[in-house]
Parts: structure tokens; C-alpha cells; sequence
């Protein structure tokens, strides 16, 4: 491989100190994934394994013990506007109107731009995600959460950011105001080149959106221990996805390792015997080409050779 | 509904005060002039109850000659009404502003650093509760001036609500909000002015809005010590001439300035609130 990865996760470690000053908490430890240019990733695991944690480094907001992500051949470090995020709660600064809100990151973004540009980009975004014809001069506390939710996506879509990361964006909507969403994401994302790193509770969200999906084992000492291939060709609709062959075989195996697997590959505090072997990729798995059991072999292939984008 | 029900407020409003004034007029019978006294009455010593609180009739009377004429200058001891307002809004504002300018960005630092709150935080706990008018001899010795001292009197009252405020609400910005500055690198100085301002803003306001209560509150009993002019002045002035009906009508008249200068500030308020 000469060329390197879009973003690479290199050995990432991230230890709280005990407050009685006791061992340290190792919520991750290890951790080793790359991200092609373009791809969207989703990462799903039990709550207490450090998806937000790993997603707060990604965004610089956070710093991990050890280890270091590089993006684009360079090390991250602090927060940037090469990385958008959209957070679980929204976060829009509520003394500002829905089109105010997408301007303030454009104008972050863009100091150099003249107030119609900023202003013509900004509305742009509010309308691909349908939020016009009065919406966007309404408060955030006049739209429903749904509403708020894709000025959120259009504020992080707007300042075009190399990664884009989604914290749990759909995680307090409700199930019909979530698929819309997904939809009109899914509509957007399509449309650019952008790169998404997602976090989800969701199995069937992760598939429907997900070009490889994560998954963690139970914290402490989390992992990710597989990188799952969702072979589905785009595009690809909620309606038409549960009748593609393999959608049943993924969402099996992704259900079964969140029921069983994930607490059994947990490492638990007696951790660390294989830890200095080297960055350890995770296994890569394409539940909707192989059968489950054949799966093993196809850990040899490193996973930035798998990339399909339809 | 909401009409119908301001509308019984306002009439409830009305006859109380109807009431009330009634009670007052009937309690305060006019004083007879001494040639309609009887020689009995005056040996009783009836005519030494000449000075007694008068009638709301009479000060209604001395409400519309003073407020017909506001702005007349016969001296120091008779100035018109509209100018006493006029210094010791002069001397409010002053002082309040000053006290702004400098609560506003030290309560910035204390709310944005723990170090700064903790280390400042028992000079505050200890200058607060003395009461403003206790500089006063010490503000007279050092500046050697009665009328930059009543300024800095109302300085010295106004600056801790504001500080106070300005500092809690700059701590209670939601940490969400200062993540959105940092992840569009916004520097210290944009974060402050672009989303930590904004975010606290009604919770200075509300500090503001106290200070000023607090400053008008204190203006007069500031006036009344150093004399000269001002509203307190007249009121202590009106005292000495035993003129209870101008003491009576300068009394309604500083709260009604009172209201108006919250009123002001409750608008402000109101244009910086948002909701969440």
C-alpha cells in the first residue's frame, strides 16, 4: 500500500484518572481504524464503550492519552472547520434564527466571502434540507426537533468540511421524523463527495446509510473489533433495502454481536496481553456475500480495499 | 380573555384608588384659617394644628403647578421639578454606567476563569453588603467634591448586582454553545462577543435591572446628605420649608420615575431574551 488512508485512527487510548486515585479508567484502549476519502462510516456499540469519546477526538474537542488520528497526512490536533459536527441535542444558538444559524458557520468558514454570498450560500443548504418559505427565519425554539435537527445538518454541510461527524443525530426524534431525515441525509451526502463519520444506536439506520459499520465491544477496555461491509449497492431507499438478499444476513450479524458478542469480546480489566502487537486492524466482514462462517477468511484483506459507493 | 381580564385589573385598579384617596381626603378635614376659630378653640390651642399631611385635592393642585412649569431656575432654594430630575438622573446614569463599564467586562473574566472567580470572590462577598452610603465620607475626603461623591456613590452600589450577574451568567453559558464556537475556531475574543455575550446576555440584564433599582433607591438619600440639587435634595429642602404637600407630590414623583427607568430596562431585557 503506498498511499495512505483518508483519515487513519493509529493506536488511540483514552484513560479517565480515578478520582480516589486508585487504577485509571481505560474506556478504549487501542484502537485502530482508517476511513477512505468519501466513505460513510457509521460506529455502533453499547453506551459506555467511547463512541461519543472517540467522536470528541475526531472533532478535536477532546484529547485521547495516547495515540493520534491523522487526516489528510496531517495530524489533528484542537478543533477545525475541516471537521464539521452535527450534535445529538442540535446545538444551535437559540437567540439566532435558522438561517443565522447556517450563516454564522459559513461566515467562521468563509471570513473572506461578501454578506450576499454568505447569505445565498446559507439559504442553499437550508433549502436542501427543505427548511424555506419562512422556516429559516423562525428561532429554534419555534421548529420542532426535527426541524432543528436539519439546520444542524445544514449548518455542518455548509461549511464543506473535509469529515463530517455525526454524534447520534437522529437519536431523539421520532421514528417517522427520523426516516425522513435519513432520506434527505442520505439525498445530500449522495450529491457531494463528503466523508461521514456517523455514531448510532440503530442497526437499520447504520445499514441504510453506512458504506462499513464499526462495531465496539463492551467498555472498559473497548475495541473495535470488526469493521462490517454493508454490500448493498446505492441507491438505496428504506423502502427497497429490507429486499436486497443480504439485508437480512448484515442485520443478523450485527444484531447478534450487539446481543452476545460485544459483551463477549470485552476484554474486561484483565486486558493488555495482546496490546504492544502493533496497530491491529479490525476484521473486515461481508455478511451479505459470504456465510457467516466463512467470514474468517476474508480478515486478511485490509479494509480500505473494500470501499463501494454506488 | 386576556383583554377581559386586563380590563377587570384596570378597573379594580381604579377603585382602589378611588378608595383610597377618598379615605385620605375625609381623613385630613381642611384647617380652619385662625379668624374662623372660636376664643374657646383658641385656647385649646386648635390653631397649633395648622401643619397637618394634606389632602390628596391639595396635592393634586400643587402636581399640576409644578408639572405645568418643570423647568424654572429661581435659585437654589426653588428650582422647578423637571430640573431637580434632570441632576439626579444626570448623577444615576453617570455613575450607573461607569459601574457598567467596569462590572460588565471584570464579571466576563470571573465567569469565564474559576482561578479569577475564587480569587476575587471574597473581596466581592465582603464590599457587597456595606451599604453605599458608608463610602460617602470617604469618597468626600478623597475627591474632595460633593457632587462627583454622590456619582460615586451610585457607582459604588450599582457595580455589584451588574458584576454578579455579569460573572454568573457568563459561567452558565451551556458548554454545547462554546463547543459550536470551538469547532468553527471561532478565537477568544469572537466567542466571547458572538456566543458568550448573547448567551448570558439576559442574565446580565437582569442585573442591570437591579443595579438601576438599586441606584435610584439610593440617590436620595445620597442628595439628601450632600444637598445642593436633585430630587432628594428637594424632598429634604421641601422638609425644612414644612411644605409636606411638595414632600407628598416629589415622593409619587420619584416613583414614578422609578418605574419608568425599570420599565426602560425590562424592554431591553426583553429584546435579549430568547428561549430555548
Amino acid at each position: 500500500m503506498t498511499d495512505k488512508p483518508f483519515l487513519e485512527v493509529d493506536s488511540l487510548t483514552k484513560r479517565y484518572p480515578s478520582p480516589d486515585g486508585g487504577a485509571p479508567l481505560t474506556v478504549f484502549e487501542d484502537i485502530n481504524f482508517d476511513i477512505d476519502k468519501g466513505e460513510f462510516v457509521c460506529i455502533i456499540g453499547h453506551s459506555g464503550c467511547g463512541k461519543s469519546t472517540i467522536m470528541n477526538v475526531l472533532s478535536g474537542l477532546d484529547s485521547p492519552t495516547s495515540g493520534g488520528v491523522t487526516m489528510d497526512g496531517k495530524e489533528l490536533s484542537g478543533p477545525s472547520l475541516d471537521r464539521g459536527v452535527v450534535f445529538q441535542n442540535y446545538s444551535l444558538l437559540p437567540w439566532l434564527s435558522a438561517l443565522k444559524n447556517v450563516i454564522f458557520g459559513v461566515k467562521a468558514r468563509y471570513p473572506e466571502w461578501s454578506k450576499e454570498k454568505v447569505r445565498e450560500h446559507s439559504y442553499h443548504y437550508l433549502e436542501l434540507v427543505g427548511l424555506v418559505n419562512g422556516a429559516e427565519h423562525r428561532k429554534p425554539s419555534q421548529l420542532s426537533g426535527g426541524m432543528r435537527q436539519r439546520v444542524s445538518i445544514a449548518r455542518a454541510f455548509a461549511i464543506q468540511p473535509k469529515l463530517l461527524l455525526l454524534d447520534e443525530p437522529f437519536g431523539a426524534l421520532d421514528a417517522l421524523t427520523r426516516g425522513t431525515i435519513q432520506d434527505e441525509l442520505i439525498r445530500i451526502w449522495s450529491g457531494s463527495d463528503q466523508t461521514v463519520f456517523m455514531i448510532t444506536h440503530d442497526v437499520d439506520e447504520a445499514i441504510l446509510l453506512a458504506d462499513r459499520v464499526l462495531l465496539m465491544t463492551n467498555g472498559p477496555f473497548a475495541q473495535v473489533a470488526e469493521s462490517v461491509a454493508i454490500d448493498i449497492p446505492r441507491p438505496r431507499s428504506r423502502a427497497d433495502i429490507i429486499h436486497h438478499d443480504g439485508y437480512y444476513k448484515i442485520r443478523n450479524h450485527l444484531v447478534e454481536f450487539l446481543a452476545k458478542r460485544s459483551k463477549d469480546l470485552a476484554r474486561g480489566s484483565d486486558a493488555s496481553e495482546e496490546t504492544n502487537n502493533g496497530p491491529q486492524k479490525p476484521k473486515v466482514v461481508r455478511p451479505a456475500l459470504n456465510t457467516p462462517s466463512s467470514s474468517e477468511t476474508e480478515s486478511i484483506v485490509p479494509p480500505n480495499l473494500m470501499k463501494i459507493k454506488g | 380573555m386576556f383583554t377581559s381580564l386586563n380590563l377587570k385589573a384596570l378597573f379594580l385598579s381604579i377603585i382602589i384608588l378611588i378608595f383610597g384617596l377618598g379615605v385620605w381626603e375625609l381623613a385630613t378635614p381642611a384647617v380652619k384659617s385662625a379668624g374662623e376659630l372660636t376664643e374657646y378653640e383658641k385656647l385649646v390651642g386648635a390653631a397649633d394644628q395648622k401643619a397637618r399631611v394634606p389632602p390628596p385635592s391639595a396635592i393634586i393642585v400643587r402636581a399640576w403647578e409644578e408639572l405645568s412649569n418643570p423647568i424654572y431656575d429661581n435659585g437654589p432654594n426653588d428650582k422647578g421639578i423637571g430640573i431637580q430630575i434632570g441632576y439626579s438622573l444626570f448623577r444615576v446614569l453617570s455613575g450607573y454606567f461607569m459601574a457598567a463599564l467596569i462590572a460588565i467586562p471584570v464579571g466576563f473574566l470571573i465567569g469565564m476563569s474559576p482561578l479569577a472567580y475564587k480569587a476575587f470572590d471574597p473581596f466581592i462577598q465582603v464590599l457587597r453588603p456595606i451599604s453605599p452610603l458608608a463610602w460617602m465620607p470617604l469618597a468626600l475626603f478623597i475627591i474632595k467634591d460633593s457632587q462627583a461623591s454622590a456619582i460615586f456613590v451610585i457607582f459604588i452600589c450599582s457595580i455589584w448586582p451588574m458584576l454578579i450577574n455579569t460573572a454568573f451568567g457568563v459561567a452558565g453559558v451551556r458548554k454545547d454553545w462554546v463547543n459550536v464556537a470551538r469547532t468553527h475556531e471561532l478565537d477568544s475574543l469572537r466567542t466571547a462577543l458572538i456566543v458568550i455575550l448573547p448567551a448570558a446576555a439576559p442574565t446580565i440584564l437582569t442585573g442591570m435591572r437591579i443595579s438601576i433599582g438599586i441606584a435610584w433607591l439610593v440617590i436620595v438619600a445620597a442628595e439628601m446628605l450632600v444637598g445642593g440639587t436633585g430630587i432628594g435634595y428637594y424632598v429634604w429642602n421641601e422638609w425644612n420649608n414644612l411644605d409636606l404637600t411638595s414632600v407628598i407630590f416629589s415622593i409619587l414623583v420619584i416613583g414614578v420615575v422609578g418605574m419608568l427607568l425599570d420599565a426602560a430596562f425590562a424592554w431591553v431585557q426583553r429584546s435579549v431574551q430568547y428561549q430555548e
